[in-house]
């Protein structure tokens, strides 16, 4: 897994709440068996006028000049900015590839869906939960200042913006720990291997009905 | 000393290993796979030369991808027209072949949805840990099991391990007092429950079902119940075990049998929540004030009763939520202020996970028995939820009746709940879906969504606008 430790980058917007799975990556991408390529249909449906399909080629498209991420000033933005529920709707990590294959390494809201929050930890992505009023300063700076830049520093937990303001924020410490490091988990998991094997003996006695029937 | 939740005994059984660090070590009894979310884990194991660690514990199916077609699905994998979504079922089937483990292919008669084929085949049962790369494994918690969905960096981890790294999750009672009306339906009352508590509401927390209505509930309604979960913000739903839950499991093909279904049966009449157990937040309802629901919006939070008028943004202070409410009228294509009966489908999707099940099928088919769909339908489509239920269903003669009413009775699969296959909506058209998500492109690219229940989507098929099915 890839690690993260601080990054300073440009920031974008993504200035609505709710924003579900679906947004972040639409169905007809889902049909791909890699884990790489979802950088150009990241958020597909906003960012281009016309419908996406697989293994296209995105640089002929009709791109939303509305749209922020097709604007100049948020090109090569690492941080996302975004409202409430970020994230939420199905398990894809399709989203989270899609972000990060895009240049995102965190992403910064109020609060996330469980399960996408989850993933993006897996995919060396850094999300961020700061306070709602925080959330709303931030924004407004960031549409005042071409340009506008954070610095995220996850061993210090801590956002500072171009002004000197510092926010910290919460991270447990078993995630934290590994996308510091950028540890594979399953290697660690494995590392209890008798742990597990002796709580599947255990299990066995109590509930053999759990085990040797669908063969 | 308070006692326990279903949610805290269910964790407590699973527990391999507690670490300092607040982390747990999980362990998975039932791992279910389907094709959409899979063949990146199967693609890491092979990277890393790891096997699975226990291959009983896993199930194969493949369902969002599958047509749904008589023609095109009868050729199996070799017929999916569409290139893309042919290799992902066929490597699925690869994959399972090259792993061994046990899939129900594409026209086995067990094939169907992954959340409708699990609880149908004995596969999840009262009192296990179950996970699936899908969002809606909460569904399977209506058995009394822990049951949620995963990514697939965490698909790869069960199937290396078989154990997940979690952190445990808070509490919540929702509790749904009284009776429900006649033509109100466990579709309605969990999006009552989603209009209570908002999309993001059950976030952090692991949400049991329950009151009178849960327990006079069936267990399809149940399980309706616990697939809205997530859509509520919560990873996982559960219902206690009681006697339809046993009834419900006993004889089918996984479920024990004999002297161990005795001894099951023993451990799972404990898996319900002590008296005294402590919740960090109930939500209680009363089932005689829920009424049919209608979702308007792009969110499933978006709903009202079907006697209820959409929302004016001039009236709402907050500006996020303002902006929100614009943004959906405006993809809808609805004025602020109609009437939720005014709104008209161009076409009607009666299946996905959350309500494809016989009993949906039959509330359906009472609706419309002996009508025709209204002429400016343009489809309305009844795909059941798996062959089982479609065997069941003919049995039945209900697709007959579905037929003769103008609809098409399809073959099992998830078909317009997403769109992966060739059923969708097009540019700007409204569908009553009995499925679970009304996202903007969700069942086609500009298509409108509104939930209801399958009576509802039955009704408004017939009456060509959306009606008030208890006045049916
Ligand atoms: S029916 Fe819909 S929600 Fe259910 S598993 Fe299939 S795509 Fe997902």
């Amino acid at each position: 897994m890839k690690s993260f430790v601080a990054e300073r980058g440009v920031v974008a917007p993504m200035d609505r709440a709710n924003v579900d799975t679906d947004l972040i990556i639409p169905k007809q991408f889902l049909k791909s068996i890699r884990r790489s390529g979802f950088g150009p249909h990241l958020f597909d449906d906003l960012r281009y006028l016309d419908e996406g399909q697989p293994g296209q080629d995105c640089s002929k498209r009709p791109v939303n000049p509305d749209f922020p991420l097709n604007q100049p000033r948020y090109q090569g933005a690492s941080i996302l900015l975004a409202r409430e529920n970020f994230g939420c709707g199905s398990s894809r990590e399709h989203a989270p590839w899609a972000l990060e294959d895009h240049g995102f390494r965190c992403i910064i809201a109020p609060s996330f869906a469980d399960i996408f929050y989850n993933n993006c930890f897996k995919n060396g992505i850094l999300p961020i939960v700061l306070d709602e009023h925080v959330v709303d300063t931030l924004f407004r700076e960031l549409y005042a200042n071409e340009g506008y830049e954070l610095t995220v520093d996850l061993e210090e937990q801590q956002v500072t913006t171009p002004n000197g303001d510092i926010y910290s924020f919460e991270v447990d410490e078993f995630r934290r720990h590994c996308l510091l490091k950028g540890l594979d988990d399953i290697g660690l998991t494995l590392e209890d291997a008798d742990a597990i094997r002796a709580y599947e003996l255990g299990s066995r006695e109590r509930s053999p009905w759990l085990f040797d029937v669908i063969r | 000393m308070s006692g326990q939740t279903l949610y805290d005994k269910l964790w407590q059984s699973h527990l391999v290993r507690q670490r300092d660090d607040g982390s747990a070590l999980i362990y998975i009894d039932r791992h279910l796979i389907h094709e959409v979310t899979s063949p990146q884990a199967f693609e890491g194991l092979r990277m890393a030369g790891r096997k699975p660690w226990r291959l009983d514990a896993n199930l194969a199916v493949p369902d969002h991808n599958v047509p749904t077609e008589r023609v095109e699905r009868s050729g199996g994998v070799a017929a999916i027209a569409d290139p893309v979504s042919r290799l992902q079922v066929q490597t699925l089937d690869d994959n399972c072949r090259d792993f061994d483990i046990v899939e129900f292919e594409i026209n086995d008669v067990r094939q169907g949805i992954v959340h409708v084929v699990g609880p149908e085949q004995g596969a999840t049962l009262p009192g296990m840990t179950v996970v699936c790369g899908d969002s809606h494994t909460s569904t399977h918690g209506a058995l009394g099991a822990l049951a949620h969905g995963i990514g697939t960096s965490e698909v790869e981890h069960v199937l290396a391990t078989q154990c997940l790294i979690q952190q445990k999750m808070k509490n919540m009672l929702v509790r749904i007092d009284g009776r429900l009306q006649p033509g109100v339906l466990a579709k309605d009352v969990v999006l009552a429950v989603i209009g209570e508590i908002g999309t993001a509401g059950g976030s952090g927390y692991a949400i049991e079902f329950g009151g009178e209505v849960v327990r006079n509930m069936s267990m399809e309604g149940r399980m309706t119940m616990c697939n809205m979960s997530i859509e509520a913000g919560a990873r996982m739903g559960m219902v206690a075990v009681d006697d339809t839950t046993l009834e419900y499991v006993k004889g089918r093909p996984y479920a024990p049998r004999g002297a161990m279904w005795e001894r099951a049966e023993q451990a799972w009449r404990e898996l319900r929540s002590d008296d005294h157990a402590h919740f960090d937040r109930v939500v209680v309802l009363r089932g005689e004030d829920i009424k049919p629901q209608v979702t308007w919006g792009t969110s499933p939070e978006m709903v009202l009763p079907i006697d209820g008028c959409l929302p004016d943004p001039a009236n709402i202070e907050n500006a996020t939520e303002r902006a929100a409410v614009e943004r959906a009228l405006h993809y809808m294509g609805l004025q602020a202020g109609m009437p939720i009966t005014a709104i008209r489908p161009d076409r009607v999707f009666i299946g996905s996970c959350t309500n494809s099940r016989i009993e949906d099928l039959r509330a359906a088919a009472a609706v419309v028995r002996g009508k025709r769909v209204a002429a400016s339908l343009k489809q309305a489509l009844v795909v059941p939820g798996s062959g089982q239920v479609k065997k069941q269903a003919e049995a039945e003669g209900l697709d007959k009746v579905f037929i003769e009413a103008g609809m098409e009775w399809r073959e099992p699969g998830c078909s317009m709940c997403l769109a992966m296959n060739a059923d969708k909506l097009g540019q700007g058209e409204h569908c009553a879906s009995t499925s679970n998500r009304n996202f903007e492109g969700r069942q086609g690219f500009g298509g409108r969504t509104h939930l209801v229940s399958p009576a509802m989507a039955a009704a408004a098929a017939i009456a060509g606008h959306f009606v008030d099915v208890r006045d049916w």
